[in-house]
């Protein structure tokens, strides 16, 4: 089972991790894990566990490039964003680094805390009480990439960009 | 069929005809990135792609802007890293501190022209659009790959024109129509699409920036200035064709626009200036690549000549770049703003990021001529940040609250 962290509208990378903590700032790049949300949602970083759920509304991941801010959520072991908009900077981010990520509004249909199911192939949830929400499904050049996993090993295995003629 | 800007420059790169919502992948013309991402970017092409060289040393350029000059020992560290990488791959287009902010400075240099298809690892990377240029911020990952292979992919962009029409009045400038825009486009309004600022081209190049720069804010993937009335020289097959399509159309009266504030903690969060009420500010910024140009520095000592900021406020001003700082020094433009009580810093992105050279204490206000009022952006999660104009932002440092130009000129 996987957590559900509820989210609101317009969270920005600044919320996700503060420049302030960008890996340049820190002695141990690898603590990047303790900072995702680090002011926005304290409690956050030291709760989530692997395979949790970031179930967002509008707007997901507006402001800057910072690919430290979906690696600061991969490093968590965040197992899937869902959001019915993304900003474009961070669902690139995002898809290049392997996190599904699912255009759906789900906001007012599961609480945060709840304990869900997620079936990523048949892109579905399933909630403790047995409710079933479908997850539309990705564009088939972004499947590829996310089953890739990554931009970097489907270009490696490829030699070419999603959506490029073999 | 006619074509928006972005499609004619993407059709260009891709080598054929495309249109809006196709996936295109294209040619780059150039690749930029800078010191707080480029370890992580070099890493990613050594470690990841196994790329030992970029594909073409004359078309990526290293700019050390973001923590300029180094505030601790780890960016001095990394830093000399990057110093020591482009050395080795003959990289041309290296600015080293105080040089300035990637984006003017790129500009300036006469890198960034029209009709290019600009890739930078920060999300102002919009900025090139001042030029005429396709220019569009990404993460390491991609950046990484483009800088290796010299090629990128995108789902070309609908288009959101803004059409300005009339003149600004005395106090108003392009600021006000990026926050005016904004405000109607609110901050996902451009997302996955292109934003052309038509009716403007009596701006100058930097004055453009501000509205490119800007572009971001509302979720654009590029925002584009038709390339006229600018020194630079665009292609003959870049121009505004009759009948390209627009996705939405947003109209912006100059003539009666008001002086506009983003009040804190969203960019789209615009109201204008005599509807805010009395806010009172510790700080007032002058700075970034959306408003620390000279044209930015020039109009604040224009109000601030012969005054003096109010007591107890403090007033920041850091250049864009080091010819924006020097053009301001050789027309006593800085001199004008020392005088008054101001702090110059050098040229890059200051405190816009919240790392060196200005941080926000908890309960601080600040009114700032930059791009991102994010809770926390400056430094503490407890400062308010305002984003205006330079203009509105010599007013408020005088008034010791957020005030309109019109009432201290």
């Amino acid at each position: 089972m996987a957590r559900v962290w509820i989210f609101g509208q317009d969270i920005n990378t600044d919320q996700i991790v503060p420049g302030r903590y960008a890996p340049i700032m820190l002695k141990n790049e690898d603590d990047l894990r303790l900072y995702p949300f680090v002011e926005h949602r304290p409690e956050f970083a030291s709760t989530v566990r692997s395979g949790d759920i970031i179930v967002a509304g509008n707007n997901f991941g507006c402001g800057s490039s910072r690919e430290y801010a979906p690696l600061a959520l991969k490093m968590v072991g965040v197992g899937a964003i869902i959001a019915p908009l993304f900003a474009r900077i961070f669902f690139r981010n995002a898809l290049n680094l392997g996190i599904p990520c699912f255009t759906a509004d789900l906001t007012g249909q599961l609480a945060d805390g709840e304990q869900v199911d997620l079936n990523l192939e048949a892109g579905r949830i399933t909630s403790a009480d047995g409710r079933e929400l479908a997850l539309p499904p990705p564009p088939t050049f972004l499947r590829e990439v996310w089953s890739a996993g990554g931009i970097v090993p489907f270009y490696r295995q490829h030699g070419r960009f999603p959506g490029e003629a073999a | 069929m006619a074509q928006t800007l972005s499609e004619q420059i993407l059709s260009q790169a891709a080598g054929k005809p495309v249109r809006a919502g196709e996936v295109a992948t294209v040619a780059v013309d150039l690749v930029m990135m800078h010191d707080s991402l480029s370890p992580s970017i070099i890493k990613i092409m050594e470690q990841e792609l196994g790329a030992e060289r970029v594909w073409d040393p004359e078309r990526v350029a290293v700019v050390v802007d973001h923590v300029a000059p180094a505030a601790t020992v780890q960016t001095a560290e990394k830093q000399n890293e990057v110093r020591r990488w482009v050395q080795r791959q003959g990289i041309t287009h290296f600015y080293d501190v105080g040089r300035g902010i990637s984006h003017p400075v790129l500009v300036e240099e006469g890198v960034a022209q029209p009709g290019m298809v600009i890739v930078g690892s920060d999300s102002h990377s919009t900025a090139y659009g001042c030029v005429g240029a396709f220019g569009s911020g990404m993460g390491s990952t991609d950046i990484a790959l483009a800088a290796a292979t010299g090629r990128t992919w995108f789902r070309v962009p609908e288009t959101v024109l803004v059409r300005a029409t009339g003149r600004f009045r005395p106090g108003v400038n392009a600021k006000d129509l990026a926050l005016r825009a904004a405000r109607e486009l609110r901050a996902d309004g451009a997302t996955y699409a292109a934003v052309e600022w038509h009716g403007v081209e009596f701006l100058t190049v930097m004055e453009r920036m501000t509205l490119a720069t800007l572009s971001i804010e509302v979720g654009a993937k590029a925002g584009l200035v038709p390339p006229v009335g600018i020194p630079q020289v665009a292609p003959e097959w870049l121009r505004v064709e009759e009948g390209a399509t627009y996705s939405r159309v947003v109209e912006v009266d100059l003539d009666t626009l008001q002086p506009q504030v983003s009040a804190p903690s969203f960019v789209d969060n615009v109201s204008d200036l005599g509807d805010l009420g009395r806010v009172a500010v510790d700080v007032v910024y002058l700075g970034t690549c959306t408003n620390g140009h000279y044209e930015d520095m020039a109009a604040a000592a224009r109000i601030l000549a012969g005054k003096q900021v109010a007591p107890g406020v403090r007033l920041m001003v850091v250049p864009a770049s080091r010819d924006a700082m020097l053009r301001a020094t050789q027309d006593g433009t800085l001199a004008t703003l020392l005088a008054a009580g101001a702090a110059i810093g050098t040229p890059g992105c200051g405190a816009c990021i919240g790392r060196h050279m200005g941080v926000l204490g908890p309960g601080e206000t600040c009114l700032f001529t930059g791009n991102r009022n994010f809770r926390g952006r400056m430094g503490s999660p407890e400062a308010n940040i305002y984003l205006a104009s330079a203009e509105v932002a010599a007013a408020t440092a005088l008034a010791g609250y957020i005030a309109d130009p019109q009432d201290v000129l």
